[in-house]
């Protein structure tokens, strides 16, 4: 692959846009579609719960990297569909059959105290992130990255400085791969990949985080942050686009609930919230342009414990296809939940790049159809009427998961006469218990962390981390293991969801939609990015 | 005094060495840990987390280092789940939101509550009683929870049409603790606070003014001022001051439901989300910080006590 240049019309819209800017600034004009903008630019919209760090080695929280992206700046950034566009790197160029990766630094970016943004920055931040002194939770990114010796530095067996990743000069980065990863270049959209500022952590320790001592290099600084009640971030003077910033402050509270969060949204204190359970097709009604649903990269499932401590019965592919044909995923998504959301019949989401839904024989059979075939394999497996099947089920505690698992069971007793007792589990105990393959059926959900459907598949390989069921076939570990490397992976996906539907080691239920509420005021949010990567610098408000 | 004072202190620690140990153990025997996590990370990952916390050492190993480092540097360690957070960082910052709206709300709940506890049993079983008792009753059967969103609901919302939108407060937030972010907290808090020192001022009111040195003071001619301010009211207050010091504890540290409801980025929300982020220091440090305080409050309550009732001696 040659430097890709694609990126030059970009740039020069850049300049254009910069050198406009005094300009549109002072007609209040946005300078693309012409609408009139509001005085006042400043977004403010709801957390769930507090930022546990705004660390971007250490970040492992979703919301955490939304702020995240706002004050740093990777290598490269997302556009409204999700596409790369250049952030820092202006252009990059794979070779050595894509194990080696170089990327062109811009020249302008700086630090919001001035200093360039060097490849030196982004050297440092990747071994940071594998170090083991810095124990971040998000160290296996690195490894997940195929970054050279990154699991060795993680295990300290290595010096971090021996991690694949080199400052040729000033603007050129080098980073060298263990293995051949065409989409290599989306994984550094990742707000673990982003520079972090050598100088002011070596001073400050712990604290450099705060927004006194923070220095960074995104679009916007950090000037205020209370824990669990707000935190403040205004525009960044030293960013080398801030010309083409539109607003000016963005403001995040901390709500816990979502009425109330949605309370506070119709006061008009947020411009952006979620919506609580259950009320989307209310609120659609009530606030047609400003209740909006859209695909998310996330799945729900059950998942069998098919290890030793698991039910026998489970261990028969018939009662799994059985159980997983009997739940009537339309139910679900339009009666129990409401706000959208796709029926699951393969485990990745249709919503994930460059992933076409392989057809699975029953996803394209009627409810009744697979009604009558769950009957006759569970039959077949011998159980009926005389011999009812019998076991457990297992949520974390909350209200829609509860919602799920009444009427997925309630669907089983009806159709198959089968008994399935409800448990629910606080958080950690749940994960402790699921991960100590302590359980018989429990429920499931992964949102992917890069638009690929191997972060979904890679789940149920033998070796993964989240692999709770312990499903585990040589034939799919081998199919992702090739899809790595492959150039065509989509074959290998196709495959290895067809042995899922054919040996049902999870019941996928189905996959998420995002549903939130946004003032209509509001415009530029990336509804298309099913990653939900959004940047603050896209966002405006236009005049009322 | 001074030996009161040095045998209260002398009952402290062992209590707070008793209390600092069972929670350490109660905390380790509930299931999973502040980083059992969805995805199971990596042992080499993990190792070095635990390695960080001092989590892989045996569990007398880091009772004896937590005790040691809150005595010799006042230190109760980093937390676990806000990571650029130490716990002195999070009580710093929680604590005087707290302390902000429970002191407010202590002010209001002990005026008010005085005022119709002893309103009420002068005019003993008239309509002001009555009105007095069936306030007090409705601000005791309403728990905060329920209280929080029917303000939100009056003042925020402006249902009902009663204030048209002209009182308009945020429906939470704390914004540097501007008086309009405070209102609403404090009467949540407040309020069942309130309808208790209520009740126990007409109750113990009640029971002085039918005394027989009152009768006594009336017989002498006193008016009635005379006789309640003078004579009635400081042996009235006895039963509310023993009640008062746990109750400003109550409201200093805030509350969970106030803190959740109005997102003040309070101390109170720590009690709950704490354990359940399993965040191990920063439920030993609120532990630790409200054993003290109401070992403290306790304390003070019983001087008061004897200052204001000479045949309580303090020795």
């Amino acid at each position: 692959m040659k430097f890709t240049t694609m990126f030059k019309t970009a740039s020069a819209l850049a300049v254009v846009a910069a050198l406009t800017g005094g300009a549109y600034a002072d007609d209040h004009v946005h300078p693309e579609t012409g609408e009139k903008l509001a005085a006042d630019q400043t977004f403010t919209y709801r957390l769930l719960d507090g930022l546990p760090t705004l660390d971007p080695q250490l970040n492992e929280d979703v919301s955490g990297s939304d702020v995240i992206r706002d004050l740093f700046e990777g290598l490269l950034n997302q556009d409204a569909e999700g596409n790369l566009i250049p952030g820092v790197a202006e252009s990059w160029e794979a070779s050595e059959g894509n194990t080696v990766y170089t990327f062109k630094l811009r020249d302008n970016a700086k630090w919001s105290n001035g200093d360039p943004v060097t490849a030196g920055d982004f050297v440092y931040a990747w071994r940071r992130a594998a170090d083991p002194e810095t124990a971040s939770p998000y160290a296996w990114y690195m490894e997940l990255m195929s970054l050279e010796n990154g699991k060795e530095v993680i295990a300290g067996e290595k010096d971090p400085s021996e991690l694949g990743v080199e400052a040729v000069d000033d603007h050129t980065l080098r980073v060298k791969l263990t293995s051949a990863l065409p989409y290599f270049p989306s994984m550094v959209t990742h707000a673990t990949t982003f520079p972090t500022h050598q100088a002011t952590i070596e001073e400050h320790g712990d604290a450099w985080t705060r927004p006194e001592n923070m220095v960074s290099n995104g679009a916007y600084v950090l000037t205020e942050w209370v824990l669990n009640e707000r935190t403040t971030r205004e525009r960044n003077e030293m960013y080398w686009n801030n010309d083409a910033t539109i607003l000016d402050k963005v403001v995040t509270l901390v709500i816990n609930d979502d009425n109330v969060a949605l309370t506070r949204w119709r006061a008009g204190e947020l411009d952006k919230t979620e919506v609580p359970a259950g009320q989307y097709p209310a609120l659609k009604e009530e606030f047609p342009d400003q209740a909006h649903s859209f695909p998310r990269l996330c799945n729900y499932y059950y998942t069998f414990n098919l290890s030793d401590s698991g039910p026998e019965a489970f261990k028969d592919v018939r009662v799994r296809k059985a159980l997983s044909y009997a739940v009537d995923r339309k139910v679900i998504t339009d009666q129990v939940l409401q706000g959208g959301q796709f029926q699951a019949y393969t485990f990745t989401p249709a919503a994930t790049a460059g992933f076409e839904v392989p057809d699975v024989d029953f996803a394209g059979m009627t409810q009744a159809e697979r009604d009558e075939k769950a009957k006759e394999l569970l039959a077949e497996a011998g159980y009926g009427p005389d011999n009812p099947l019998e076991f457990d089920m297992l949520y974390n505690t909350s209200e829609g998961h509860k919602r799920i698992a009444v009427a997925i069971s309630q669907m089983w007793k009806q159709k198959l006469g089968v008994e399935a007792t409800l448990g629910n589990m606080e958080w950690k105990t749940f994960l402790e218990t699921r991960g100590n393959q302590d359980f018989e059926l429990a429920r499931g959900a992964w949102c992917g962390d890069y638009n690929e459907a191997s972060t979904f598949l890679d789940l149920l390989t033998t070796p993964s981390g989240y692999n709770d069921g312990k499903y585990s076939n040589e034939e799919v570990d081998q199919l992702m293991a090739d899809a790595k490397t492959a150039e065509n992976p989509q074959e290998n996906y196709t495959r290895v969801e067809q042995i899922l539907a054919e040996e049902m080691p999870v019941i996928p239920v189905y996959h998420y939609t995002g549903v939130m509420m946004l003032k209509d005021n509001v415009k530029g949010w990336p509804f298309e990015n099913v990653e939900q990567n959004w940047y603050s610098r896209d966002l405006y408000k236009v005049a009322e | 005094m001074f030996s009161f004072i040095v045998r209260r202190v002398g009952y402290a620690i062992p209590t707070l060495l008793i209390l600092i140990i069972a929670s350490f153990l109660l905390m380790y025997a509930a299931p999973g840990g502040p980083f059992t996590t969805e995805r199971a990370l990596p042992p080499e990952v993990l190792k070095n987390i635990q390695a960080r916390y001092g989590l892989d050492d045996p569990l007398p190993v880091q009772i004896w280092n937590y005790i040691w480092n809150v005595v010799t540097n006042f230190d109760f360690g980093p937390s676990f789940k806000y990571r650029d957070k130490s716990v002195n960082d999070i009580i710093a910052q929680g604590f005087p939101v707290t302390l902000t709206y429970g002191f407010w709300s202590f002010v209001f709940a002990v005026i008010v509550g005085l005022s119709l506890g002893i309103v009420a049993a002068i005019r003993h079983n008239t309509a002001v009683d009555y009105t007095a008792v069936g306030i007090s009753i409705s601000a005791q059967v309403l728990p905060n929870f329920v209280m929080a969103p029917i303000l939100v609901l009056i003042f925020t919302l402006g249902l009902f049409r009663l204030t048209n939108g002209q009182y308009y407060l945020p429906g939470g937030g704390w914004n540097g603790g501007q008086i309009e972010y405070i209102i609403m907290p404090v009467i949540a808090l407040s309020t069942s606070y309130m309808a208790n020192i209520a009740r126990l001022a007409r109750s113990s009111m009640l029971e002085v003014l039918n005394s027989n040195f009152i009768r006594t003071a009336k017989a002498k001619g006193l008016s009635e001022r005379e006789v309640i301010f003078k004579h009635a009211l400081k042996p009235a207050l006895m039963p509310v001051i023993s009640y008062l010091g746990p109750a400003f504890v109550g409201m200093a540290t805030g509350s969970v439901v106030v803190d959740l409801y109005f997102s003040t980025g309070g101390m109170g929300q720590y009690f709950v989300n704490s354990a359940f982020n399993r965040d191990y220091s920063v439920m030993m440090g609120i532990t630790i910080l409200i054993g003290v305080l109401t070992i403290t409050f306790n304390a003070l309550v019983d001087i008061i006590y004897a200052w204001l009732d000479p045949r309580i001696r303090l020795s």
